[in-house]
């Protein structure tokens, strides 16, 4: 109980230090929104052909968002050596990881909430439960691994360069799997035709956060 | 809180080193600070001090050795250590779009301080910032900012202290305060490790005294304080 109450208040500090600032979301909003018009010129042809590429375009925009908002993530832990000094509290470095990853979550949620509506309604697409439950969990899986590159970039030099660097490889395949899932849900496929892309999205978030969890108090220490 | 296991000893260093890729930091520190002893330690830029003190701290994990705080072992009750232990660096660790109030409400809740809104209000007194706990930290000077600091270092009540240059940012009259606050606060006696550059001040404040030099202890002296221009003689001998 006393773990998880340290766990959400590194949440709370989080989401608190983001209201006042709104740098996080803000900025992912605006890209995000950016991106999904810029593809709405850009793939103007029939409904056959946005159907295809939606699936794509939905999880370019969210990878390349997520990056923005990850390389965000560690870099206030960073401003007067916070780090060192959520380091120093009686928490484990495990604590501090579902609590940094918890905050991405939300912030990485957020964006998604305004940004699925607005891309179903400009591309003409059904958001359906399917979907919501591959973006979910794929977001999830997303920032499992992106708070603990995130962790590692922080202490590089050109740390906005390697958090992507690092990062992509790892979820190649997570992306690969919601870009084909997504594509199924959005033609009205059923649970069954679906199940398999869960299934590797699934396994992946499990895989990635136990990993993540334990890696990352390696990562953190100089 | 600290009160659940009493502290019989200080802090306790055997055989410490610490390098990184072909770095040697550390090498071979041996070191015993009785409990209520305020230690100093000296040395040039690069001896090892602050990643002796980050070692302490649990900030960084030592290459080889054995340390024990408070009869503690590092590397098994790294997080009984840490309840137990107040940092103040140059650097302050508070969040710069949060209150001083939330703030110290963060690290209460880190912490388990209980009556945790009782607990600020002495400890901001203490550092003279009762009237700016509500402001937010980038709004405050570095002098303020290192007070409060000082306050969130003391919050769970620590029964030792370790201080990195903690004189760095401070104003003329918060000097005294962290010196009075590391004295008198509850009349609680607590072990302090600082490293400093400020001799003569830490002079009257210490009764053990180190100078480190390229990873090792040159120098080490408990009991009575020699004189200033004693002390930088050996200084400069022993870190030529």
């Amino acid at each position: 109980m006393r773990f998880w109450r340290k766990v959400l208040a590194i949440t709370w500090k989080d989401v608190l230090s983001e209201f006042r600032t709104r740098e996080i979301i803000f900025s992912v909003l605006v890209f995000t929104l950016l991106v999904i018009v810029i593809f709405n010129f850009a793939f103007g042809g029939g409904q056959n052909t946005i159907q295809m590429v939606a699936p794509g375009m939905l999880w370019i925009t969210f990878t390349f968002a997520g990056v923005l908002s990850l390389n965000r993530s560690f870099i206030i832990e960073k401003e007067e050596g916070c780090l060192e000094g959520l380091m120093v509290c009686p928490v484990s470095r495990e604590g501090i990881y579902l609590g940094k990853m918890l905050a991405s979550l939300l912030f990485m949620l957020s964006v998604e909430v305004v940004a699925l509506p607005i891309f179903a309604i400009l591309f003409n697409l059904d958001i359906s439960f399917q979907l919501i439950v591959i973006t979910l969990l794929t977001t999830v899986g997303f920032v499992a691994v992106g708070v603990l590159f995130s962790a590692l970039a922080i202490n590089t030099k050109a740390r906005e360069m390697v958090l992507p660097l690092l990062f992509l490889p790892i979820v190649v395949p997570l992306i690969i799997a919601a870009v084909e899932g997504s594509g199924l849900a959005l033609s009205g496929e059923s649970w069954g035709e679906i199940a398999s892309w869960l299934q590797i999205i699934g396994a992946f978030d499990a895989i990635f956060l136990v990993v993540s969890f334990w890696v990352f108090s390696y990562a953190i220490e100089e | 809180m600290s009160d659940s296991i009493p502290l019989s000893s200080g802090v306790e260093v055997q055989e410490l080193t610490k390098t990184f890729g072909n770095n040697r930091a550390l090498r071979g520190i041996d070191l015993q600070v009785t409990y209520g002893d305020f230690l100093i330690i000296f040395g040039p830029n690069g001896a090892g001090k602050t990643t002796l003190l980050k070692i302490l701290a649990t900030i960084m994990k030592p290459s080889s050795g054995e340390v024990r705080i408070g009869g503690l072992d590092l590397k098994k009750d790294a997080e009984e250590i840490r309840r137990r232990v107040g940092v103040v660096t140059h650097q302050t660790f508070l969040y710069n779009n949060l209150t001083a109030r939330e703030n110290l409400e963060f690290y209460s809740r880190m912490y388990d301080v209980a009556e945790a809104r009782q607990r600020i209000h002495e400890v901001v007194n203490t550092v003279g910032m009762a009237t700016r706990l509500n402001d937010r930290v980038s709004t405050l000077s570095r002098g303020m900012q290192q007070r409060l600091s000082i306050a969130r270092a003391l919050l769970h009540k620590p029964d030792i202290m370790l201080l990195d240059e903690p004189e760095t940012g401070l104003d003329q009259e918060a000097l005294p305060m962290l010196w009075q606050a590391l004295q008198n606060e509850e009349q609680k006696k607590r072990t302090v490790v600082m490293t400093t550059h400020n001799l003569e001040r830490s002079l009257e404040l210490g009764n053990h005294l180190v100078i480190l030099a390229k990873g090792k202890i040159v120098h080490e002296q408990t009991g009575i304080s020699p004189d200033l221009s004693t002390l930088r003689k050996v200084y400069e001998e022993t870190t030529r």
